[in-house]
């Protein structure tokens, strides 16, 4: 178990691509950390690096107090669980659990135990003479996640385990991860481009985008505070809306309709405004606030998603499904839920009126057309 | 239904018929005298004179020297063709894992120049090649049957398929293992890369069984004739009377056939799977 310290960390491939740049991450012992991002955003590179398959063109990897940049990813006292596991195939899940203890020169009997062990922990005793192949794919995810355990090492690093396997079982490995990890309590950095499993599994998260650090922090700090417009769009399904709205005093335009906010933002003009979708609420009578107009609904059961316009521009609501739905309507929402965001840079501006009680919302539907 | 069951299966034993018709002419008549074959040709009955035939042919002392029998030439083209294939495989297995998992200067360029042999078969260089095993003296040895023909660009590309058909994470999971290149080789490579090699050992087996000019060529000793060979050398040296051995040749042939077909039948299911599933 240790900490994991990422300093100044760039990735230049050859040719001059930078793949990772400037990123820094202190890692407490003991922390689960979900790096997360669309494809392309460097969170594989980054944790390749940890892991020493790819080399560090600048900056520092420690992992325990220890610099290993230049250290072999077998001496790093790490383990890796890949997404599609990597099994070794002609060999038995016990040959597959031992195969690294053997290379390090573990006593036999201490190798036997070590595995009983693991495949305790993770339910696999019946199948520790099967080879790989015989088995579920849920199963082989615990074969490679019990080849990590097994190591005791100081780092579990995952890339994105679980995207090989159906919906269903996702949902069950990741409480399985996420029991395991507390159980043993091993510092451990996990790679995934979904956003739901980012926030589930997270103690913090890091949203990357670009080879940059978007935000790091606690996954509801980062669901109910986005950074910037690129982390409000990422993180929480449906994504958050973003408008383009205006600023004057305490007042904002939005589409065709003006909200009280009650305080002053500090900043004026033009904005890009964040509405999650779970936080409109259908304005029961038409004075209401944005009028919305119903393009499509998609039924979740629980709740539906409607898709409509607010003027001309798209907006998504999470709505009860018991609430028959109109064709135009219109939607409110408590100005304290609002988020305001600079256009030019996407970057978060914080404003007091903030998190503070449901404010209701004035009609004005005359004032911007 | 079963009017083209019928049918599928006529054509099926007409196959059978072109396949094995000349094997059971070629046994049923090695089991005649010389004579009756030289006076009658070609025989479909039996002739029951098998086990004189086989016994002389396997046990007596034949040649100029007196010195090679039969069963002395099976075990020289078995160590033709065992070593033959054995070396090749080593051989090309580790060029390819060096083209494929190492990052060399001109790594490149080196597969392509082995490639490219492909296009120049043992025929196109046998005289130099024999110059030089001349000048190493290795005429006349297994080494010098052997070696020249293990370098070729068959077996090497094949690997290199396989192996780029490998998936990467099992590389990197192994260096996380602590596993080296060597370990890496021997025991991830190696074990998953088994119906390959049996495919292959059986196509290189063959191959190497079959040779004919090269050993030809290298072999003036007859000690160390190969079983291909003596079939020819039967017809000019072991005449005994006028008429030529015929059974005995007959008889060589068939003994010839067997190792290959055996190798066949016992790597068979190895054979088929290397050849059409990849295994991982």
């Amino acid at each position: 178990m240790a900490s994991i310290d990422i300093r100044d960390v760039s990735k230049i491939y050859n040719g001059g691509v930078t793949a990772v740049s400037d990123v820094n991450i202190d890692i407490v012992d003991g922390e689960f950390i979900v790096l997360v991002g669309p494809s392309g955003c460097g969170k594989s590179t980054l944790l390749r690096m940890v892991a020493g398959l790819e080399t560090i063109s600048r900056g520092e990897v420690t992992i325990g107090g220890r610099t290993v940049n230049d250290i072999d990813p077998a001496d790093r006292d790490i383990a890796m669980v890949f997404q599609n596991y990597a099994l070794y195939p002609h060999m038995t899940v016990y040959e597959n659990l031992a195969y690294g203890l053997k290379n390090r020169r573990t006593p036999k009997a201490e190798i036997d135990a070590r595995v009983a062990e693991a495949a305790r922990m993770l339910e696999l005793q019946p199948y520790l003479e099967r080879k790989p192949r015989a088995l579920s794919g849920g199963q082989r995810q615990r074969v490679a996640m019990g080849r990590a355990i097994v190591r005791k090492p100081s780092a579990f690093l995952f890339d994105e385990p679980l995207s090989n396997l159906d919906a269903k079982l996702r949902v069950s490995m990741r409480g399985e991860i996420k029991r395991l990890q507390r159980r043993v309590g091993t510092t451990s950095l996990y790679v995934t481009h979904d956003q739901l499993e980012a926030m589930t599994l997270a103690d913090r998260l890091v949203v990357l985008s670009g080879g940059r650090i978007e935000q790091i922090g606690r996954p509801l700090d980062v669901y109910h505070r986005p950074a910037t417009t690129f982390v409000a769009s990422f993180i929480g399904s449906p994504a958050m809306n973003l408008v383009s709205g205006e600023l004057h005093g305490s007042k904002l335009a939005l589409g065709p309709a003006l909200i009280d906010l009650g305080t002053n933002v500090p900043t004026q003009g033009a904005v890009t405004v964040g509405l999650r979708a779970e936080d409109l609420r259908l304005h029961a009578d038409a004075e209401g606030s944005l009028p919305f107009r119903i393009d499509y609904v998609e039924e979740l059961g629980s709740q539906r998603l409607v898709h409509g316009m607010v003027g001309d521009q798209a907006m998504v609501a999470a709505l009860s499904s018991e609430i028959p739905l109109p064709e135009t309507t219109s939607l409110s929402i408590a100005p304290s839920r609002l988020h305001f965001f600079d256009t030019a840079s996407g970057q978060r501006i914080d404003w007091s009126g903030e998190a503070v009680g449901q404010v209701t919302v004035t009609a004005a539907p005359e004032a911007v057309a | 239904m079963t009017r083209i069951r019928l049918f599928d299966h006529l054509v099926l034993l007409l196959g059978v018929f072109i396949m094995v018709a000349p094997v059971v002419v070629a046994f049923m008549t090695s089991t005649h005298e010389a004579a009756d074959i030289h006076r009658n040709g070609l025989s479909l009955t039996w002739g029951g004179h098998f086990t004189e035939t086989y016994d002389k042919v396997l046990t007596r002392k034949g040649g100029f020297t007196g010195e090679i029998t039969g069963a002395r030439m099976i075990w020289n083209s078995l160590i033709l063709g065992v070593g033959f294939a054995a070396g090749k495989i080593i051989l090309s297995m580790l060029a390819a894992y060096a083209i494929v998992y190492f990052r060399f200067r001109l790594g490149t360029l080196f597969f392509w120049m082995i490639f490219t042999t492909l296009l120049l078969p043992l025929e196109v260089r046998i005289v130099p090649s024999y110059e030089v095993m001349n000048k190493l003296a290795l005429t006349n040895t297994y080494t010098g049957l052997i070696v020249p023909l293990l370098a070729s660009a068959t077996g090497t590309f094949f690997f290199r398929q396989f192996f780029k058909s490998v998936p990467e994470e099992l590389l990197e999971a192994a260096r996380i293992d602590g596993a080296g290149p060597v370990k890496f080789f021997i025991d991830v490579l190696v074990p998953l890369s088994r119906t390959m090699i049996a495919a292959i050992f059986i196509i290189m087996f063959v191959y190497g069984w079959n040779q004919y000019l090269w050993p030809t060529l290298m072999t003036t000793d007859e000690r160390f004739f190969t079983l291909v060979r003596g079939i020819k050398q039967i017809l000019l040296v072991w005449v005994g009377s006028n008429i030529p051995d015929y059974n005995e040749a007959f008889a060589l042939a068939i003994l010839a056939m067997l190792p290959p077909v055996m190798i066949v039948l016992i790597f068979q299911r190895w054979f088929i799977k290397g050849l059409t599933e990849s295994d991982k």
